[in-house]
């Protein structure tokens, strides 16, 4: 023990050495740029980089990006392409009845658009649903609660393209599920060919995919209620439906809140498990947003990198609504907290 | 100061070490069957006697070379050499190598019959050779076949004839489904013109949807509802995603399968003995019993840094020895006009090979010119990826067929409007 502890003080001042002397080094430009540009000048000084990656990898992609939906023709290179104004946007917005994709020009993008709209409204409420559940049941006093929640968990550490493998060996005509029911003596479903229960797949498979992690901030949010409120109630002999309404729920609210969020702005952006799994087939029956943007800009026989380009910008502009709200919502909790 | 120059060799080093190096060639390669074990055994052959070229196998999936490759090309990068599908479409990323070959007029008379499916239209360039000539066509199980007391229609059947048949064997032995097509324009193109499609308009511009297309739309719709098709291969994905149906084929779980003649090697690797099948043409529609030729390319890339040793590897792959021993490894059919001249000995003991490969050869005499028109056509890719969406959202319930072929005319349009600004 004792020599563990001096070998741990030796490595220690073996590698304080070089941390000092490279310490020395960078002390006089430091403080060299500090005489010169003052506080606010540090600041900037130390952001700098982040703001160099951010720059490199996300505004300009982003900047590019917009203006690629200004353009048209074949080529890839902007300095190759023809400037077209807005005409890719009109394209999309090109509609007699915004609710009847077959009405528009782009009726694969309208299509995208519904199927989003349907997904996110059925997978965002059975995420929440199903996440609160999981916490809920996490929260009690399970034998081997651990392990449980590693069980919820570990759908979360799955690669995307994994999760929907596994979902297609078990959905597909000669799956497992099939041969389940067919040795129940049942007739065998098609789940990935029939349209609805495709679209139940995609949700159910995406949920499955994710909750762990929703009901892990969940589950953070219930541990942090205090216990003697609890207890007064229980002393009170109110009914737990009451506590759960009273209690439980308004004080989860900040927590239910990040969920909401986060789990809108993940099902707006679907795609890598549910392409895996259905291909945005039947049909285009669960053909999302993200893979008619992929699609269309990089593997379609009828490629289309300016339209890509107009329908990802117009994508981008609900999520940054999407992301506003979370923050308004987000500083005006943190606001009531204050008060 | 010593520590300075430590960082920078350690910089160089690191750098060094992941640039390519002069001399390296990359050949971007993608597999139907055995050719990737053949290729990489050539160009062993190849580096043992041309130590200074390093020529560096990148095997990737078909759908690396049909998604992500024309990005690459389009950026102005990519592999040294590629072996692609669609090559007329790409073809003004291609190398012309006519400067670099030994011999350009041993190019010219072997391979010079398909040098306008892989070159701009006018241009004299020579980018490549056909690694195979392939041609669409169908497969019978043949065993199911006998097992349900079926007889196989003649090589003058129509469509008709064959589902019906295939539906009596799919009634008998109780399979899923009769047929499966691939899903892919590019499939169904060689029936559609052999119901007098034409898709090649006056101006060489998409004509509009004809008849012949409309008639064989129908039947596939049809068959998908009847359940003689099967709904998964067309059904199961959206946009222009290519599934094959190979693989129910396989699992004897269709009597007859429509793809073409590169799927020879990989039929008779993964079936071996478990079941006899026969190669049959195409069927007859109500004009011509026509496939759709075709083939893969190996190309040169305009991009690459060492077009001379890109061409010395060119030129060896190219040698008709080299070709012959590719195409009888691979069980393809050749696009070496020296190599078809003499009889080919296929290296397989697998008695449905040969007899395929012939059925092959001999469908090969009924291609239609309006089908021997479409790999030398830029627009086809287009129409094929019109026709895979739409008529697969007709047979999902989602269009009829009048819409479909209403959306088929406008994606065309869209597509060649777009490609001209």
């Amino acid at each position: 023990m004792a020599g563990t502890s001096s070998l741990a003080s030796a490595v220690g001042t073996a590698l304080a050495v070089p941390f000092s002397w490279l310490a020395r080094i960078i002390d006089v430009p430091l403080r060299a740029w500090q005489r010169l540009t003052g506080y606010n000048g540090m600041a900037v000084f130390f952001l700098a980089p982040n703001m160099l990656i951010f720059g490199i990898f996300v505004l300009f992609p982003l900047v590019i990006n917009f203006a690629y939906s200004m353009t048209g023709g074949g080529a890839l290179f902007l300095s190759d392409r023809t400037y077209v104004g807005a005409e890719q946007y009109q394209r999309l917005f090109d509609c007699s009845n915004y609710l009847d994709p077959r009405s528009c020009t782009e009726d694969m993008f309208w299509t995208a658009v519904r199927n989003t709209t349907i997904f996110v409204v059925l997978q965002v409420a059975l995420m929440i649903g199903v996440a609160l559940i999981t916490a809920l049941v996490l929260n009690r006093d399970l034998r081997a609660r651990s392990f449980w929640r590693a069980v919820f968990f570990f759908p979360v550490l799955l690669s995307p393209v994994v999760v929907g493998l596994i979902w297609r060996w078990i959905l597909q005509r000669q799956g497992l599920l099939n041969y389940m029911i067919f040795e129940l003596g049942f007739d065998p479903v098609n789940w990935l060919v029939e349209r609805n229960w495709a679209f139940a797949a995609a949700i159910g498979v995406s949920v499955w995919a994710h909750v762990g992690f929703y009901a892990l901030i969940l589950l953070a949010g219930l541990q942090a209620i205090p216990k003697d409120l609890y207890e007064a109630a229980e002393m009170d002999g109110t009914r737990p439906a009451r506590v759960f309404w009273r209690i439980t729920l308004p004080l989860l609210a900040p927590n239910l809140l990040v969920v909401l969020v986060l789990t809108l702005i993940r099902s707006v952006q679907i795609f890598d498990e549910v392409y895996v799994l259905t291909g945005g087939g039947p049909g285009t029956s669960t053909l999302f947003l993200t893979q008619y943007i992929y699609e269309i800009g990089f593997a379609s026989l009828l490629r289309n990198p300016g339209l890509a380009a107009a329908a990802s910008i117009l994508m981008g502009t609900v999520l940054v609504v999407l992301t506003l709200l979370q923050l308004g919502l987000a500083r005006r909790n943190e606001t009531k907290d204050k008060r | 100061m010593k520590f300075s120059k430590g960082i920078m060799l350690a910089l160089a080093t690191g750098l060094m070490s992941t640039s390519a190096l002069a001399g390296d060639v990359r050949v971007m390669w993608y597999s139907d069957g055995v050719e990737g074990e053949v290729i990489k055994d050539l160009l062993d052959r190849f580096m043992k006697d041309n130590p200074g070229i390093n020529v560096v196998l990148d095997n990737v999936a078909y759908k690396v070379i049909q998604e992500q490759l024309p990005i690459e090309l389009e950026a102005g990068r990519g592999p040294d050499i590629a072996r692609v599908t669609n090559i007329k479409e790409l073809a003004g990323h291609w190398l012309d190598l006519t400067p670099h070959l030994s011999n350009v007029d041993y190019w010219q008379e072997n391979f010079g019959a398909h040098f306008d499916w892989m070159r701009p239209d006018g241009s004299s360039a020579i980018p490549g050779f056909m690694t195979q000539i392939t041609l669409t066509g169908g497969f019978a199980n043949k065993t199911l076949f006998e097992q349900a007391g079926v007889d196989m229609p003649d090589d003058k059947a129509t469509w008709d004839d064959w589902v019906e048949a295939a539906g009596k064997v799919q009634d008998s032995q109780q399979l899923n489904a009769a047929i499966a097509i691939d899903r892919s324009g590019h499939r169904v193109s060689g029936p559609n013109i052999s119901y007098g499609a034409n898709y090649i308009g006056a101006d060489r511009l998409p004509a509009p949807i004809d008849a012949g297309t409309k008639a064989f739309a129908e039947k596939l719709v049809a068959w998908t509802e009847n359940g003689r098709m099967n709904k998964e291969t067309w059904v199961s994905a959206s946009g222009t995603t290519y599934r094959a149906g190979a693989e129910d084929f396989i699992n004897a779980q269709l009597a007859y399968y429509y793809s073409g003649s590169w799927q020879v090697a990989n039929l008779s690797t993964k079936i071996g003995d478990a079941f006899d099948w026969v190669a049959t043409g195409s069927p007859c529609g109500t004009d011509a019993c026509s496939g759709l030729p075709g083939g893969a390319a190996l190309v040169a890339i305009k991009y690459t840094k060492n077009p001379e040793e890109v061409a010395k590897v060119m030129d060896y792959l190219a040698q008709e020895d080299i070709v012959r021993e590719f195409t009888e490894r691979t069980l393809f059919l050749p696009g070496h006009k020296g190599v078809l001249s003499k009889p080919i000995d296929f290296k397989t003991d697998d008695p449905n090979v040969k007899a395929a490969l012939e059925a092959f050869v001999k469908a090969a005499g009924e291609v239609a010119p309006n089908a021997s028109a479409l790999p030398a056509w830029k627009w086809g890719t287009a129409y094929y990826g019109a026709l895979v969406t739409r008529i697969s959202q007709v047979m999902a319930g989602e269009l009829k067929l009048d819409e479909a072929y209403a959306r088929m005319d406008e994606d065309i349009k869209a597509k060649v409007a777009e490609a001209s600004k």
